[in-house]
């Protein structure tokens, strides 16, 4: 039963799902900035740029979305992974900081011949941390490590995160961001040439992103035993790992055959496939194994209060974002 | 700076004159650089909350979350139409344009009011009951209709233009002192002079309506403001003057007689309650409050009366820009208005302690268990130097790149 608490934290993976789509992307191209190579490496940087440049900051409100949407429904939720993943979440929002400044420094500077490179590779090495300090606080969150009673400052704060599964897991998001980001500029360019250095980098960050979800499978066998069990064991285990599966085999075959607008629908399929299914393990916990959206829901006042405002706020911003898409997507010559 | 941009755009339309269209875009670009730092501070604000103040949101997150969330989405609208307007020049009808621009400045005050209704919430917290330590009762619409709402958001409204406006004008005056004969400073000057102007002849009223709301709801926070120690009927207005909060006095104040009582109460006999009848420990640091006051206050008058020159002027001539008295004077006033917002932030965040939630929850308890605390407070100050950083030199750059407008072409 679809109960208010729910919906809540539903729209709070929806949220997560959007960023990841949007804002995982931005910095799979900054990911593909550093990475940029062979004969074309400034061609590469420059669609990069000018594919994100006009969409990286409204992007990052869906994280800001998620986190405020958290703290206003379950309060006690968000300090206590606020509290315990100190660490690694400072360390993510210096890469925000770095990435987001050094972007914007290098767009904007007149006189960029001389500092830009330097501000590109800032851009470049934060755009490859970010996710992977974004995927080890999930994924702590996930193994059920999280709080409890620590006896000391390294078993409450460095111990939960600093394990191999939720390395594994940030690692896992960095290359499922590069994914999506490869996919997405094979469409962002009509020279066959660049097409192409996106396409192959298309098909590596794929198979990356296959065999860092095996790492990931494995090390749940001892890193999070009971997400992996409801993960297994759940009556929409299979057809998950059915449709993820077609999903990806889709991507990568539409990839091969250079059926790029297929792949792109492919791909944004699989990579949400693989969060809902994070998701639905984790259901009805917030925070494994003991933080339920039950225990943690504030009053049915705000609760209320805060799904009307998200569902005005939705339909109040459809319309302007269906007026953007009609701007800039329609394919409409400049005047 | 949106203000600022819709306008120059305003004025392109009607005038036609080159250099408004050239001012339009440079202040475009200028409120661009704004908002891509806005948008990575916002992220780390959001996630900052949590990780240094975890128990103040277990407490605040159901009762004042909401407002953070609605500012969420004025952030979206932003975004989305800065995105249109800024590259949407050759794309859309030239009113849209200036439609989309609208909706820019708009949304941005919206979001500037949310968050500074959470603040007034912290000041005066409405909208719950207090049972056990949890929140009983909530609700969030009470909370956010708080009675410092309204007046602070006001007050921080008018100074983000008045400062914006004061500071885009200096560097407009200073270019114009070097280079008299360029119209694109000349317009730049009017329109930031009129934007910071009106709002700094305005501050004043919505400071005293916002000082009336602090002496009823936060007798402690008024007379530190003032370093006012004793209880007395009509209580002086004190100028200047440093708190010595072991003597309990204010030496080296001038004394307007009555003023205090007068200004908070409209009555020159009211009585005004000194930080005596209050509970030491529930003090606030006096003389930080007090000297920011003053320092807030002195740049507040400062801008007000430039202002009223500038009117003059206008009044006069019709030309705020050949007077070049009036020019310098604009230079040396560049910084006043965000020196005036940064210790209005210090008045009314000191001026609170010791509690983060007045009268709820003290500053103490709700800080984040984690020992260590200076790291982070060292990284995250070093992280707002830097933004800060980067921000003065992209402006300076753009500013550096104003291009040149002579009479005869325009």
């Amino acid at each position: 039963m679809l109960s208010l608490e729910v919906f809540i934290a539903g729209s709070i993976v929806v949220a997560l799902n959007l960023y990841m789509l949007m804002g995982g992307a931005d910095y799979g191209g900054g990911v593909w900035d550093l990475l940029a190579s062979g004969p074309r490496a400034t061609r590469q940087r420059e669609l990069i740029a000018k594919a994100i440049g006009p969409v990286w900051e409204a992007n990052h409100v869906w994280l800001i979305l998620a986190i405020t949407v958290m703290f206003t429904a379950f309060p006690a939720a968000f300090s206590t992974i606020t509290t315990f993943l100190h660490l690694p979440l400072l360390l993510m929002l210096i890469g925000v900081v770095f990435r987001g400044s050094a972007f914007a420094f290098r767009s904007y500077d007149p006189h960029n011949e001389r500092s830009g490179p330097t501000w590109g590779l800032v851009f470049s090495i934060s755009s490859l941390l970010t996710p992977i300090l974004l995927g080890i606080s999930l994924g702590t969150i996930a193994s059920g490590r999280l709080g409890g009673t620590p006896a000391n400052f390294r078993e409450a704060y460095v111990d939960p995160w600093l394990a191999p599964f939720p390395l594994a897991v940030g690692l896992f998001a960095l290359a499922l961001f590069a994914f999506l980001a490869a996919v997405y500029l094979t469409l962002e360019t009509l020279d066959r040439d660049l097409r192409e250095d996106f396409r192959l980098r298309s098909l590596a960050a794929g198979a990356f992103v296959g065999i860092m979800a095996l790492v990931v499978f494995l090390l749940a066998e001892n890193g999070a035993p009971a997400l992996r069990a409801r993960m297994v064991g759940s009556p929409w285990t299979v057809p998950l790992q059915v449709a993820t599966a077609i999903a990806a085999l889709v991507a990568y075959g539409a990839l091969w055959k250079r059926r790029f607008l297929v792949a792109r629908y492919a791909v944004i399929v699989q990579a949400s496939l693989i969060l809902w299914g994070w998701a639905m393990a984790q259901f009805p916990n917030l925070i494994m194994p003991n933080v339920t959206i039950q225990g943690t829901a504030g009053p049915e006042a705000t609760l209320q209060l805060l799904a009307v405002a998200l569902i005005a706020g939705v339909v109040l911003l459809l319309p302007s974002f269906a007026y953007l898409l009609r701007v800039f997507k329609s394919g409409l010559p400049e005047q | 700076m949106p203000l600022m941009m819709v306008i120059a755009e305003a004025r392109w339309m009607r005038k036609r004159d080159p250099a408004l269209l050239a001012l339009t875009r440079s202040w475009a670009k200028g409120t661009a650089i704004l908002f891509a730092v806005g948008a990575v501070s916002g992220t780390v604000l959001s996630f900052e909350l949590g990780l240094l103040w975890p128990e103040f949101m277990r407490l605040a997150g159901p009762v004042i979350g909401m407002p953070f969330s609605l500012e969420g989405f004025a952030f979206f609208t932003e975004a989305i139409f800065l995105g249109i307007y800024l590259y949407g020049w050759n794309r859309i009808s030239a009113r849209a344009h200036i439609a989309a621009g609208a909706m820019v400045a708009i949304s941005g005050a919206a979001s500037a009011m949310f968050v500074v209704i959470a603040n007034g919430w912290m000041n005066t917290p409405t909208g719950f009951r207090l049972v056990d330590g949890q929140p009983h009762d909530v609700d969030p619409i009470a909370a956010m209709m708080n009675p410092s709402a309204l007046p602070q958001v006001i007050h921080m409204v008018l100074a983000a233009y008045a400062a914006v406006g004061f500071a885009v004008a200096g560097i407009h005056a200073y270019l114009l002192l070097r280079d008299r004969a360029n119209v694109f400073h000349h317009h730049a000057l009017s329109i930031s002079l009129a934007v910071g102007g009106i709002s700094a002849l305005l501050q004043p009223v919505s400071g005293d309506l916002l000082a009336k709301a602090v002496a009823v709801n936060q007798p402690v926070k008024l007379a530190a403001f003032e370093g006012h120690f004793e209880t007395q009927r009509g209580a002086p207005l004190r100028i200047g003057g440093i708190p010595n909060v072991q003597e309990r006095r204010t030496p080296y104040a001038i004394e307007i007689p009555s003023g205090l009582s007068w200004l908070a109460f409209q009555d020159p006999d009211a009585s005004v309650t000194g930080l005596n009848d209050f509970d030491p420990a529930l003090w606030p640091p006096v003389a930080v409050v007090h000297v920011a006051f003053q320092i807030m206050v002195f740049c507040g008058l400062a801008m007000m009366a430039i202002s009223g020159w500038g009117l003059y002027l206008w009044w006069r001539r019709s030309a705020v820009t050949s007077s070049p008295a009036f020019l310098k004077t604009l230079v040396a006033a560049m910084p006043l208005g965000i020196i005036a917002i940064e210790s209005g932030w210090v008045v009314t965040e000191v001026g609170r302690q010791p509690w983060i939630i007045q009268g709820v929850l003290k500053t103490a308890d709700a800080v984040t268990p984690m020992p260590g605390l200076l790291l982070p407070f060292v990284l995250f100050t070093l992280i707002y130097l830097f933004l800060a950083t980067v921000v003065t030199v992209l402006l300076v750059r753009q500013f550096r790149a104003s291009p040149r407008f002579l009479r005869e072409a325009a």
